[in-house]
C-alpha cells in the first residue's frame, strides 16, 4: 500500500457515554490537544456496538475504527464492556482474515478521569492507521439512507 | 410526529470557546446545505435565555420538528435543550447535539481542521436527527426512604436532615460505632471547639431519631434496582452481644482475658482494648462488641474454664451462638459517605514511622492529646512494641513529656513519589491546631517546629489562626525533610531551610507526621456495588465538578464528605446537607422520570431465539408467546421499567428485531456514513 506522508486518516470512534465519552470531554475541559482525525459517535455502552457498524464504517470510507469503553469491572451496565471485548476479538480475527490490517480497528478502555489517556489512545490510533495508509479494500454500493 | 423532517440547526459560539477556533459562520452555511435542514443559525450562547428563545420561536414560526444544537457536550446541556424543545411543544427526544466544544474547539488549535471536523460532526447529527423518533417519558414512584452508607459526620448530618424532613433513613456503618474520624479528634480548627462536644449530641440523635434505622457493625452486601426503587441487602454482623440486653456497663470488658492486649483501632493502636470492647466511652450505640478474631473462645474454642465476660455480664447479654443477620429493604435514594483512610506513613520509609517509637502520625498524636484518649490527654514519650501487653505502659509508669515536638507537613500529599498529587486540604490547619495544643498541654517552653512546603490557610478564620499559632512561638521552617534518624535518645530531622538555602539537622524528642487523607482501601467494594467512577486521585467522581458536586453519574446516588475528595469538617457537613437536599428532591416529588431510551422489539420479525434474554444484564427481556398469523410463536419482550438502555441486546440481535430507542441501527448507520466520508 502506497504510503503518503500527507495522508490524514479518517477515523470513526464509538464511545460509551459514561466513561470514554466523559474522558474525551475531560480532555477538552483540560485543553489537551490531539489530532483532529477522530470523529466520535456516542453510544450509551460499548456493548451497543454491533460488529456490523465497524464493517460499515470501513466500507463507507473510514480508514480506521476505535471502540472505547469503561475499564473492565467499571461498566455502568455491569458487563457491556465485556460483550464489546468478546465481539471485538472475534471481529478482529475475521477482519484480519479478510486482509484488513489489525492497526485499523482498535479497542481501548478510557475512564471518565483519563483525559490524558484519551489523547494517547488517539495518537496511537492515528499513527497506527497512518502506517498502513488509506483503507481501500472495501467498497459499498450506494445506499440512500 | 410524522411527515417530512424539518430540521433547525443552531451553532453556538460559546463566547470564544467555540468561535475562537471554529469558523461558526462556515459551519452554519454548510449546515444549510444538508438534507431537510430548514434553518441554520448561530448565536453567542445557545444555552442562554435568548438562545433558547431562538429555538422555540423557530419551532413556532417555521414548524420545525427536529432540532440540532452544535455546542458543548451533550453530557453538559442535553437536559437543558430537551427542556427547550418541550417548552416549544416538541417531544424532547427530537433533539440531537453535536459536540463541537469539548471534542473539537478545545482540543484542536488549527482553525481549518477544527472547522472541518465541526462540519462533519454537525452533518452526523443532522442525519441522525432525520431519523429520530418521539419517545414517551415514563415516571415511576419513588420509595420515600434513603440508604446512607457510612456514619461519620457527613453520613450523620445527611441522615439527620433527611429524617427531620420526614423521610425514612437507613444508616449503615461498618464499625461498631457511629462518629467516624471526627470522633477521634480532640479540638477542631480554627475555632478550637471540642470535637466531642459538637459531635456526640448528633451521634445520640441518629440513634434515637424515630425516622432513622441505625445499623452499626453492618455492611451493604447487595444493591439492585434503580432510582426510586433500590433493593438493598445489608449484613448485620454478629456482635455476640444481645443489643437489647446489653446495658453498656463494661463489666465484661474488665474481665476479658485479652483486656489491654489488643491495639484499639479507634485509638490508632496507641491504646489497648480487649476482645470484648467499646471503641470509646461515648460510642453510639453504647453496646459492647466481641471481636471474633481475637476472642479466645470464638477463635480457639476455649477461654479458661468458661468465658469470663459471660460470667461477668449480669444482663445475660453475651451469646456466642448469635449469627449474622441479613436484612433486606427498599429505598428510593442512596447517599455514599464512606470517608477516608489516612495515608500509610510506612510508605515514606525515610521518616522512620514504625521504626522509631516517637515518630507518630497526626491521628495517633490526636488520640494522645484527646482528654478521653489512651493517655488521658497527656502528651508523653511513647515506648511501643515491647511487652506492653498488660499495663498501658506510658500511662502507668512515670511518663516523660517531650521537650520538643516537630511536625512534618504534606506526608503523603502533594507527593508524586507516592502517587498522591493532590493537597489534602486539612493538614496545614490541623498541624497548626496540634502545635497550639502542644503549647497548651505540654507548656510554652516546649519547643514546637513545623516543616512545611507551603501553608495553605484558605478558609474562614484559617489565616488568623495560623497567625495566632506563630505568635505563640511555633517555629515554621520551609523545607521538606529528607530523613529522620536516631542519635542517642533524640531524633534528628535532616532538612534544608529552602528560604535561606541552608541544610540543617534539627534535634527533637518527638516527630509528628501530618499525614494526608487517602481514598479508603476498601473503596472497591462500594464501586462494585454501585458502579461509581473514580477521579484520577481515586476518590469517587462527582457528576460535574462545578454544577453537580454531590451527584454521581447514576441517578439517585449521591456523595457526601471525604469519599469525594479531601475536606474539612465544615465542608463535609455542607456537602452532606447538599447531598441530603439532592436526595430529597425525588423523594419529595414522589416520582421520577425513567430512562426513555429503552429497547423495543419488532414482534413481526423476532424469531424468538432468546439471545437477548441471555445477554441482558438487568433481566429486562423475556420470551413470550404470541399469535402470529394463526401460529403460536415465541418473541422477546422488554420490560421497560427494568431496561436501562445499554443496547447490548440490539448489538447482538441476529435479525435486527430488537433495537434501542434513539440508538437504532437506522439512526446510527447514517451517522457512520456521514463520518466515514472523506
Amino acid at each position: 500500500m502506497a504510503e503518503n506522508s500527507d495522508f490524514e486518516p479518517n477515523i470513526v470512534a464509538f464511545l460509551c457515554n459514561w466513561c470514554s465519552y466523559a474522558g474525551a470531554d475531560l480532555a477538552g475541559t483540560s485543553r489537551i490537544q490531539y489530532p483532529s482525525n477522530v470523529r466520535v459517535i456516542r453510544v450509551m455502552c460499548s456493548g451497543r456496538v454491533n460488529p456490523l457498524f465497524v464493517m460499515n464504517a470501513l466500507q463507507e470510507g473510514a480508514d480506521g475504527v476505535l471502540i472505547s469503553g469503561c475499564h473492565p469491572g467499571d461498566c455502568h451496565y455491569m458487563h457491556g464492556n465485556y460483550y464489546a471485548r468478546r465481539r471485538f476479538n472475534l471481529m478482529r480475527n475475521f477482519l484480519e482474515y479478510l486482509g484488513v490490517e489489525p492497526q485499523r480497528v482498535r479497542m481501548s478502555w478510557v475512564s471518565a478521569s483519563e483525559g490524558a489517556k484519551w489523547k494517547e489512545v488517539i495518537e496511537e490510533v492515528v499513527n497506527g492507521v497512518k502506517e498502513v495508509g488509506p483503507m481501500d479494500q472495501f467498497k459499498r454500493r450506494q445506499l440512500n439512507w | 410526529m410524522n411527515g417530512k423532517p424539518k430540521i433547525g440547526v443552531y451553532v453556538c459560539h460559546c463566547g470564544t470557546n467555540i468561535a475562537g477556533t471554529v469558523n461558526v459562520e462556515e459551519v452554519v452555511q454548510f449546515a444549510q446545505t444538508l438534507p431537510d435542514v430548514v434553518v441554520a443559525r448561530n448565536y453567542s450562547y445557545m444555552c442562554s435565555d435568548p438562545g433558547q428563545a431562538l429555538i422555540t420561536d423557530d419551532i413556532a414560526n417555521m414548524g420545525l420538528n427536529r432540532v440540532v444544537v452544535a455546542s458543548c457536550s451533550p453530557r453538559m446541556h442535553e437536559p437543558t435543550f430537551r427542556k427547550t424543545l418541550l417548552s416549544g411543544g416538541l417531544n424532547p427526544y427530537f433533539l440531537e447535539m453535536a459536540n463541537i466544544r469539548e471534542q473539537c474547539s478545545w482540543v484542536h488549535d488549527d482553525p481549518i481542521a477544527a472547522t472541518e471536523k465541526a462540519k462533519r460532526v454537525v452533518e452526523a447529527a443532522v442525519v441522525k436527527a432525520r431519523r429520530l423518533e418521539a419517545l414517551d417519558v415514563k415516571e415511576v414512584e419513588v420509595e420515600p426512604s434513603c440508604l446512607i452508607i457510612g456514619a461519620g459526620i457527613a453520613g450523620i448530618q445527611a441522615a439527620l436532615d433527611i429524617a427531620d424532613a420526614g423521610f425514612k433513613v437507613y444508616l449503615v456503618e461498618k464499625s461498631p460505632t457511629v462518629g467516624g474520624h471526627m470522633a477521634q479528634l480532640d479540638k477542631t480548627f480554627p475555632t478550637l471547639d471540642c470535637s466531642a462536644c459538637i459531635l456526640t449530641p448528633k451521634m445520640v440523635d441518629v440513634a434515637n431519631h424515630p425516622n432513622i434505622e441505625l445499623m452499626t457493625y453492618s455492611q451493604v452486601e447487595e444493591i439492585g434496582g434503580y432510582i426510586g426503587n433500590f433493593d438493598i441487602k445489608v449484613r448485620k454482623k454478629s456482635r455476640f452481644v444481645d443489643m437489647d440486653k446489653c446495658t453498656g456497663c463494661g463489666a465484661c470488658a474488665e474481665e476479658c482475658r485479652m483486656a489491654g492486649r489488643i491495639p484499639n483501632e479507634f485509638d490508632e493502636g496507641i491504646g489497648m482494648r480487649g476482645a470484648i470492647y467499646l471503641p470509646f466511652p461515648q460510642a453510639v450505640p453504647a453496646k459492647y462488641t466481641i471481636d471474633k478474631e481475637n476472642c479466645l473462645f470464638l477463635s480457639k474454642g476455649k477461654c479458661g474454664e468458661s468465658p469470663k465476660c459471660k460470667e461477668a455480664c449480669q444482663a445475660g447479654a453475651i451469646n456466642f451462638d448469635l449469627q449474622d443477620e441479613v436484612v433486606e429493604f427498599k429505598v428510593g435514594t442512596i447517599i455514599v459517605a464512606t470517608g477516608f483512610d489516612i495515608f500509610d506513613a510506612r510508605l515514606k520509609p525515610e521518616y522512620g514511622y514504625g521504626v522509631y517509637d516517637n515518630v507518630l502520625t497526626a491521628l495517633e498524636f490526636e488520640r494522645m492529646v484527646n482528654a478521653s484518649g489512651p493517655t488521658g490527654g497527656k502528651v508523653v514519650m511513647l515506648e511501643r512494641g515491647k511487652k506492653k501487653k498488660k499495663k498501658e505502659g506510658e500511662e502507668a509508669e512515670a511518663p516523660r513529656m517531650p521537650r520538643s515536638v516537630t511536625f512534618i507537613q504534606c506526608v503523603g500529599s502533594r507527593d508524586k513519589s507516592v502517587g498522591n498529587e493532590y493537597c489534602s486540604r486539612v493538614c496545614c490547619m490541623y498541624t497548626a491546631k496540634l502545635a497550639h495544643l502542644v503549647k497548651d498541654k505540654v507548656g510554652h517552653d516546649c519547643e514546637v517546629t513545623i516543616f512545611y512546603m507551603d501553608v495553605r490557610a484558605f478558609g474562614k478564620g484559617f489565616e488568623e489562626f495560623y497567625d495566632r499559632v506563630r505568635r505563640e512561638g511555633v517555629k515554621y521552617i520551609r523545607g521538606n525533610p529528607s530523613e529522620i534518624y536516631k542519635k542517642g535518645d533524640k531524633l534528628i530531622v535532616r532538612a534544608e531551610d529552602t528560604l535561606t538555602a541552608t541544610p540543617l539537622e534539627h534535634e527533637t524528642d518527638m516527630v509528628v507526621l501530618s499525614v494526608g487523607l487517602c481514598p479508603r482501601s476498601d473503596n472497591r467494594e462500594i464501586i462494585d456495588l454501585l458502579k461509581l467512577s473514580q477521579s484520577s486521585d481515586l476518590f469517587y467522581l462527582e457528576a460535574h465538578p462545578k454544577l453537580r458536586p454531590v451527584d454521581t453519574a447514576s441517578d439517585g446516588i449521591y456523595l457526601a464528605g471525604v469519599c469525594q475528595g479531601p475536606k474539612d469538617i465544615p465542608d463535609a457537613v455542607a456537602q452532606a446537607k447538599g447531598a441530603a437536599s439532592a436526595a430529597m428532591i425525588p423523594m419529595a416529588s414522589g416520582k421520577v422520570k425513567v430512562e426513555a431510551q429503552t429497547s423495543v422489539v419488532n414482534e413481526d420479525t423476532c424469531r424468538g431465539c432468546g439471545f437477548c434474554v441471555e445477554l441482558c444484564p438487568f433481566s429486562a427481556i423475556e420470551l413470550v408467546e404470541i399469535n402470529r398469523m394463526g401460529w403460536p410463536v415465541k418473541v422477546a419482550r422488554v420490560n421497560e421499567a427494568l431496561c436501562k438502555g445499554c443496547g447490548a441486546c440490539a448489538a447482538a440481535c441476529l435479525s435486527g428485531s430488537i433495537q434501542q430507542r434513539s440508538f437504532k441501527d437506522l439512526q446510527l448507520m447514517p451517522q457512520i456514513k456521514a463520518l466515514g466520508v472523506k
